[in-house]
């Protein structure tokens, strides 16, 4: 399999712009190596287009070994594609037929609005942080790094949702486009640690608040966004955003129905 | 030009204590009207834009990503080192310093590591605070380990997501200020030009990456922490969009460059596969405590494996050469980065390379599994196997790792004095984009260490000395003709590249750099091959002026303009390197002139004519570049020879 390569057909979204109406295109490429990632067959692609005069397609990407979060890729119905546990810059084209039709989309939300092509707005997430995901700690201020034990298991477990990497295919793998599993994610990682614990009740409050304003979906707990999550966070995340949302209003104030079931 | 360092007087520890005591005060009705533009908002730069706005100074931060948090910091892995001594392993900020100037082989600044090594313990106290989850022990303890052949333990670390846990703290930490509006963030956003107003930084011109529109930023004072420039190289185990345009534009206008042939090399990543490959992945460096480096011992099963007729099980013992071990029998696999790079460099010039192009060498797991057992194994690699597999589509518990080194980190960067200002005045360089505390050589788990020195509890103190002074200044207009000026550069720089409509992509030029840059400015470097590089980068970058394609227009999102962009700047920087290389007529750290080593092979140094940072001042792109010299003054450390028999 060493030298093997593929003859592929792609279905590629390309949009001018935010305000310009989008379309799928297709491409060929003759020969791209098995052992490539996804997003160095899109480079492929690029160069060619490149070579025949055509405008590359935008798509985001950084890092390109699955920590940044900026690859962004809808790939045959999937976020970030087939491979469980694996962002689109991780996926590699081993795990594709030769002649095969891969259709090539950006993650969709109204919340995501595309700019160019592949590559979405994703800057509600961070106003979603912005809103309280943060320890209000000024440089300097800080006490002894031991000072306060925390318990390996929790401090573990924070470790687990604070591993999100903030891609966004929670929002694109669900049909109502939630962004809970991203919040409930960061508000864990600060429930489970005792530095969080004195804005607890006001940051789960803000961040929901925020959350509804940037025009997400509500969650009905279909945990697709858990199965397309490319670093395993899990659902029990919003169950526990959840029992922290109402004792937080029981406490006084918040007024978004975050959790509905129909 | 007379270089000052600054470098504050009287006993070495002593010397930031009484620079902190005594350096002129803002009041906080002054700190008001200043303001601070941030370039980069990694660890360096989001820990200093938030630091700052918390002194109450107003800051704008850029970066190109569509998310301050993305920033290539993010990707680090092994940890973070900190003088705590939790361990009571004996250490003390006095050995922190000393390894990092014995490991940077003598070529850094006593005064700033002592500094650095001094700030590291509050740094882990601050990320704490903020609720970064770091490993623990079954106490509740904070847990640490040994990293990069360290006598204690002092590397803190979040499973291999150190840099993730931390970048996200300084971001939550710089996001509470952008919520109270002491801070505006601009996002997908390049700086192109640096302004300067009467001899002093004053802003920036900011390309706006979605619109394309430039756009003007002024300001009392500028930090760049834009990060390395280890993508001159082409291939590295940096972000794809990691570039050299923030500090390159300040060297053009007056910065001086410090040590730009100091680069490190990493020696455990996997191999190139093809032409079409876009970076390399850096496998941690933990796995050489268990994993055995081999090739095999003759030429013809080399070939035979590369050509697919032999596998590596199919060797016994006796056909295969533990080449690390056999050379260095006192530290074996786990020699410091450069020593272990090169010898795996000479085995595959000498053709016993292992991957279909030759450059690959193994790591092997088979003894350890048969020792510890597969569990074991797992439980401390489990992550990283995977990660291997995912990319190779080989079982690292059946057949051994290639791996092969690759360019890393980039230890030069914008020269800067004690205070972290570069020779403009005004204009500041923090984090992997200066070339302040490393040396010749960095130390796993010191980089991390010295972006978050430098913008939590250096920066904040030092720029107050610069910015005391500027009240008197009210921030210029954006109408000044300074402005006006740097954005026409800017815009003409655009627009003669979008005019050559030649035949090649700026990717294949950026290509083409990087096998330049790695033949002969890489691990092994020679006067004559440096020179003949120097040719080569010429043609390049005439080719480069005559005939690159960039499609696409100007005012629009045209992420191929920005890589040209990028690219014509790393073609220029790569003749400096080439320049630096050429002059240092030594060996050290990760500098290695075969023309002086030992009869052993080993890197030798020269005290007598080079411990000094070469600072490299900018005369044009076909003009020569000068040199001045920083005289390096030890008074506290003797200098040995490294040795790892
Ligand atoms: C794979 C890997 C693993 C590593 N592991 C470790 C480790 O375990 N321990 C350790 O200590 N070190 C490690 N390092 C090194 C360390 O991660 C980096 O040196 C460090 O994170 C650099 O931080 P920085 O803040 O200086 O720059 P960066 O994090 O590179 O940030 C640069 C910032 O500048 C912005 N920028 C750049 N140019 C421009 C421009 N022209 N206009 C606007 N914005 C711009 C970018 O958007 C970004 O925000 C590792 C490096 C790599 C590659
Ligand atoms: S929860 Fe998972 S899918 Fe959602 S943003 Fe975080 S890492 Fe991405
Ligand atoms: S490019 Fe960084 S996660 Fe994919």
């Amino acid at each position: 399999m060493e030298n093997q390569s593929l003859r592929l057909k792609l279905r590629v979204w390309r949009q001018a712009s935010s305000q310009a109406k989008g379309a799928f295109e297709m491409y060929e490429l003759a020969a791209v190596p098995v052992h490539a990632s996804f997003l160095e067959m899109m480079d492929l692609l690029n160069e060619q287009l490149i070579r025949e005069g055509k405008e590359p397609v935008a798509f985001d990407h950084d890092c390109r070994e699955g920590i940044c979060g900026m690859c962004s890729l809808y790939i045959n119905g999937r976020a970030h594609g087939p491979q469980r546990g694996t962002t689109t810059c991780q996926l590699h084209m081993r795990h594709f037929q030769d002649g095969e039709t891969i259709t090539v989309e950006p993650f969709r939300a109204a919340a995501f609005p595309v700019l160019k092509d592949l590559a979405v707005n994703r800057s509600a997430f961070d106003r979603i942080q912005q809103a309280g995901g943060y320890v209000t700690v000024n440089t300097g201020n800080a006490p002894d790094g031991n000072a306060v034990p925390i318990p390996k298991t929790d401090a573990d477990e924070a470790f687990m949702s604070a591993a999100c990497i903030g891609c966004g295919a929670c929002v694109a793998a669900c049909k109502n486009a939630s962004a809970m599993l991203f919040v409930s994610a960061k508000v864990s990682q600060y429930a489970l640690l005792p530095q969080g614990q004195p804005e607890h009740r006001e940051r789960v409050l803000s961040m929901v608040e925020a959350m509804d304003m940037e025009g997400f979906g509500h969650c009905t707990n279909t945990g697709a966004c858990e199965a397309e999550c490319p670093k395993g966070i899990s659902v029990e995340n919003i169950a526990r955003l959840n029992r922290s949302y109402l004792a937080a209003q029981l406490s006084g104030g918040g007024t978004s129905a975050v959790a509905t079931s129909d | 030009m007379k270089l000052d360092s600054k470098i504050p007087s009287g006993p070495l520890a002593e010397r930031w204590k009484h620079y902190r005591s005594t350096v002129p005060l803002v009041s906080p009705a002054n700190k008001r009207k200043l303001e601070v533009i941030v370039v980069g908002t990694g660890l360096a730069g989001a820990s200093a834009a938030a630091s700052l706005a918390e002194l109450g100074y107003k800051v704008k931060t850029f970066c190109f990503q569509d998310s301050p948090r993305r920033a290539h910091s993010i990707a680090a892995q092994g940890g973070i080192n900190a003088a705590k001594n939790y361990q009571n392993d004996g250490d003390s900020v006095y050995r922190l310093f000393y390894d990092t100037i014995k490991g940077g082989d003598y070529r850094a600044r006593e005064a700033n590591v002592h500094r650095l090594a001094e700030v590291s313990a509050s740094i882990i106290d601050q990320c704490v605070a903020q609720g970064v989850p770091f490993a623990r022990d079954y106490g509740g303890m904070l847990d640490n380990r040994s990293f990069g052949g360290t006598q204690v333990s002092r590397t803190f670390y979040a499973r291999g997501q150190t840099g993730q846990q931390l970048l996200l703290g300084a971001y939550s930490a710089l996001n509470r200020q952008i919520s109270k509006k002491q801070v505006q963030s601009f996002t997908r956003h390049e700086m192109v030009e640096l302004v300067m107003v009467d001899g002093k930084a004053r802003g920036i011109i900011a390309k706006n990456l979605v619109t394309g529109e430039l756009e003007r930023h002024s300001a009392h004072a500028v930090v760049l922490a834009s990060g390395g420039y280890g993508n001159v190289f082409y291939l590295s185990t940096n972000a794809m969009g990691s570039n050299v345009t923030a500090a390159w534009k300040a060297h053009r206008l007056g910065a001086l460059f410090g040590n730009p042939c100091f680069t490190q090399i990493h020696p455990t990543c996997l191999p190139q596969a093809g032409e079409y490959q876009s970076k390399l992945t850096l496998m941690s460096e933990s796995l050489r405590n268990d994993g055995r480096v081999w090739v095999p011992s003759r030429v013809e099963d080399a070939q035979a494996i590369r050509e697919g007729r032999l596998k590596a099980s199919d060797l016994g013992e006796d056909r295969r050469d533990y080449f690390l071990e056999r050379k260095y029998p006192a530290y074996g696999n786990l020699v410091p980065r450069d020593v272990a790079s090169r010898a795996a460099k000479e085995l595959c010039d000498a053709g016993h390379g292992v991957a279909p192009t030759g450059l690959a060498v193994f790591l092997d797991f088979e003894d350890a599994i048969r020792r510890l057992g597969r569990s074991t194994i797992s439980a401390r690699y489990g992550n990283l196997f995977e990660m291997y597999e995912k990319i190779t589509g080989d079982n690292p518990y059946e057949t051994p790792m290639k791996i092969y080194p690759a360019v890393h980190y980039t230890m030069g960067g914008l020269w800067v004095d004690y205070e972290l200002m570069t020779t403009i005045p005004g204009l500041y360089a923090i984090g992997e984009a200066n070339f302040s505390d490393h040396g010749a050589n960095r130390l796993g788990a010191s980089a991390l260490m010295q972006g978050l020195a430098d913008g939590y509890f250096v920066l904040p103190y030092t720029i107050g000395a610069y910015l005391s002074s500027e009240i008197r200044h009210a921030v210029p207009s954006v109408d000044h003709p300074s402005f006006v000026e740097a954005e026409q550069r800017a815009l003409d720089f655009q627009n003669r590249l979008l005019a050559i409509q030649g035949k090649r992509s700026a990717e294949s030029f950026h290509r083409a750099l990087g096998k330049i840059m790695w033949e002969y400015c890489g691990m092994a470097r020679s006067a004559e091959g440096l020179r003949h590089a120097l040719g080569l980068l010429e043609s390049l970058h005439q080719e480069f002026w005559s005939d690159v394609l960039v499609p696409g227009s100007l005012n629009s999102y045209n992420p191929e303009l920005d890589k040209a962009h990028r690219v014509a700047d790393f073609i220029e920087l790569g003749r400096l390197m080439v320049w630096d290389a050429l002059t240092r007529e030594e060996s050290c750290g990760g500098h290695f002139r075969v023309e002086h080593q030992t009869p052993e092979g080993e890197a030798l140094r020269d005290d007598e004519e080079f411990a000094f940072v070469s600072a490299w001042e900018y005369h044009g792109p076909d003009k020569d570049p000068v040199m001045h010299r920083e005289a390096l003054n030890f008074e506290e450390v003797h200098l040995t020879q490294r040795s790892y028999k």
